[in-house]
């Protein structure tokens, strides 16, 4: 039972029919009906999925022979005919000094993920390591007031992720932080609103380089005899100028738009501006406000890979840049390994805000 | 000195060329603890008569004289129950009628603001719905929040919009009672705009129709001298409430008539309708 209603809250959370239906048929509840819903929002999903990895397979196919053949030939007109040969030999042993380099199939993808896992495993056991090694040393270090010595190499695919949910959880709450409040102001008052709105026209479609390069220009000269890590604090303060529009656009519009009926109650019952601010505009702006806030983690999340990659902070956007750069045999499926990755969790985490969103919510007429 | 004073009132909406007077010359006085009832077609200026009373609208002519003094805001001695509730939907049903008891008691402890709240919600029969949200009340359960809130407040009078003008007729009987009774009890000074010249009669002292708008204004006033408390299923064997009835009736319709031979226009209604009329088919 318990576990059925978590099941429940889980399908919710999904927001797809996809985990009910499996749902219905672990608990054994299959009928008629359902059999049709099992075709619809099981299998069809899973068959799309399939295909998809299908055309993907065909078209990695075709591309690999485009640049194969490519190869040959270029080695037939430069080389001549045994140097042609021996490309043709080189590419079919698959021997990594000669092979294509293009789109990766599926299967080359499937095996970079767990390269990139087994590489994780592998630092953090070596992390482990090199705790229990310096333990003592950083103790006695520690006791004479110097710095302890910390891990200093290559972070993990893992490591990186972890690094780009933090950056965008700070930019996402920078965003919050400054959004909020002047959205809020705006709202408020038809002359700021006004006044402001060039502003927001302007800034809104500013694309994600630019605020990068601005709050570089800025911040490069503020850290610059401070020891903090100023790639993490640009690359947040850059995701979070450059996604909080549309929380700040809809907060406004919420709290300009709170329906007339409730600030007859406000008046009726002669709230103080602060209450009413509190109690009765706030509260019946709350669903914009996290319209507006979802769009901003999402668009966090989507600029913070190309502000990562041009601010070489580490993170999951750096990761791409790197290994695009690095040309290894296996670059090409961890670029697309990272891209699932990013997508997934993308995609967590805009029904994490929608979650949020469907708890704060109320019906617009719920309350005349 | 009357307890309300409207004189010569008048309300005009929008400016220079888009303005329309919609209430022209209002002249009303309502002494202490009376209970008077305004009947009038919807689109006529009711609600905005409603508005003028309790502060929230400011007469382009004339004043309203509350106690002697021109009315210039809201004020917690006139309660007001509005035409559409305006419930504050993220708010339960006890926390709705907390918010206008606070608001009224600043002084008072928690805990006598919450027995406040009680007695309220329990004297619109409220009680098991205490902790429910108004999305999960029926249009009646809500239209008796309002009601609650409104009292709740102790005002020494109250205003009424429509109060009951979305609810279904046997809901609608109720609240009436519910609504003379805690009159009755408190007191207080009633004010109640309706379209139902039946429901005017069963509760006012005096009901007084609003002829249409634009430059609506009062017609002649009808005393009601059916001794209290009145008998619902015996009214229309009255022959007070027959007569009153008929002549309020005939009135309204003759209104109507003449304005429809003064001009060729079809008067036309505005789409006004309650805001949730599904409500109370819940
Ligand atoms: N804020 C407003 N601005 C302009 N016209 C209004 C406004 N409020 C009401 N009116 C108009 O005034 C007339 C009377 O409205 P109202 O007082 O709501 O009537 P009732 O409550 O009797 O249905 C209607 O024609 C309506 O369109
Ligand atoms: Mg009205």
């Amino acid at each position: 039972m318990k576990q059925s209603i978590a099941l429940g809250k889980l399908t919710k959370f999904m927001g797809s029919g996809f985990l009910g239906t499996l749902k219905s048929i672990f608990t054994g509840k299959i009928e008629k009906e359902d059999f049709k819903n099992f075709l619809r929002k099981v299998m069809v999903p899973i068959a799309s999925i399939l295909i998809f990895i299908g055309l993907w397979h065909m078209g990695a196919k075709s591309l690999y022979t485009i640049e194969a053949n490519y190869k040959i030939e270029k080695a037939l007109s430069e080389q001549g005919q045994q140097a042609a040969d021996a490309m043709k030999a080189c590419i079919a042993s698959g021997d990594v000094s000669c092979q294509p380099n293009t789109l990766p199939s599926p299967a080359q993808v499937w095996a970079s993920y767990k390269t990139l896992l087994q590489d994780h495993y592998a630092i953090r056991a070596n992390k482990k390591a090199f705790k229990e090694k310096t333990a003592t040393i950083n103790a006695e270090r520690l006791a004479e007031g110097k710095n302890p010595i910390t891990y200093t190499g290559r972070p993990s695919f893992v490591d990186q992720i972890l690094t780009s949910l933090k950056t965008v959880f700070a930019g996402f709450l920078l965003a919050f932080i400054i959004a909020v409040p002047i959205g809020i102001v705006i709202g408020l008052s038809k002359t700021l609103r006004s006044s402001a709105n060039w502003l927001i026209q302007i800034f809104k479609p500013v694309s994600p380089v630019v605020w990068l390069l601005l709050v570089f220009m800025i911040v490069k000269t503020l850290t610059k005899d401070s020891q903090s890590d100023s790639a993490f604090i640009i690359s947040f303060i850059s995701v979070g100028l450059c996604a909080m529009w549309p929380t700040l656009v809809n907060t406004a519009m919420g709290v300009a738009s709170v329906d007339k009926d409730y600030i007859n109650v406000a008046k009726v019952l002669k709230l103080g501006t602060f209450k009413k601010v509190y109690q009765v505009i706030l509260p019946s702006s709350l669903p914009l406000i996290f319209t507006g806030l979802r769009i901003t983690l999402s668009v966090s999340w989507m600029v913070l890979i190309a502000i990562e990659l041009l601010a070489q902070s580490p993170g999951l956007g750096s990761f791409v840049w790197e290994e695009f750069q690095n040309g290894a045999i296996d670059s090409n499926s961890k670029i697309i390994v990272a891209m699932f990755v990013i997508g997934g969790i993308g995609f967590l985490l805009d029904r994490m805000m929608l979650t949020i969103q469907n708890m704060v919510s109320f019906n617009k007429n719920d309350g005349v | 000195m009357a307890y309300l004073e409207l004189n010569n009132l008048s309300k005009t909406y929008g400016q220079g060329n888009s303005a329309t007077e919609v209430l022209s010359n209002i002249n009303l006085s309502i002494e202490e603890g009376e209970f008077v009832a305004i009947v009038g077609f919807t689109g006529s200026g009711k609600t905005t008569l409603v508005n003028l009373v309790n502060g929230l609208l400011q007469p382009t002519k004339g004043e309203v004289l509350f106690k002697g003094q021109a009315v210039v805001g809201t004020s917690h001695e006139r309660g007001v129950i509005f035409q559409n509730y305006s419930l504050l939907p993220w708010l339960t049903v006890g926390q709705n009628v907390y918010m206008a008891v606070k608001e009224s008691f600043p002084k008072e402890k928690k805990s006598t603001l919450n027995k406040i709240v009680s007695k309220y919600v329990e004297m619109v029969n409220l009680t098991p719905a205490l902790n429910k949200r108004p999305a999960e009340l029926s249009g009646g359960m809500r239209q008796r929040v309002a009601v609650a809130r409104a009292l709740a407040m102790k005002p020494e009078m109250i205003v009424m919009d429509e109060p009951l003008g979305a609810l279904d007729a046997l809901t609608r009987g109720n609240l009436q009672d519910e609504i003379l009774n805690i009159w009755e009890k408190e007191k207080c000074t009633a004010l109640l705009i309706t379209n139902d010249v039946d429901e005017g009669i069963y509760m006012a002292d005096r009901i007084i129709p609003l002829r249409p708008g634009p430059n609506a204004t009062l017609g002649p006033e009808f005393k009601i001298n059916i001794d209290r408390p009145r008998d619902k299923t015996g009214l229309n064997d009255n022959p007070d409430f027959k007569r009153t009835r008929n002549a309020v009736i005939e009135y309204l319709m003759d209104i109507g008539n003449q304005r429809k031979s003064e001009s060729e226009k079809e008067y036309e209604l505005p789409d006004l309708s309650p805001k949730n009329f599904v409500g109370h088919f819940k």
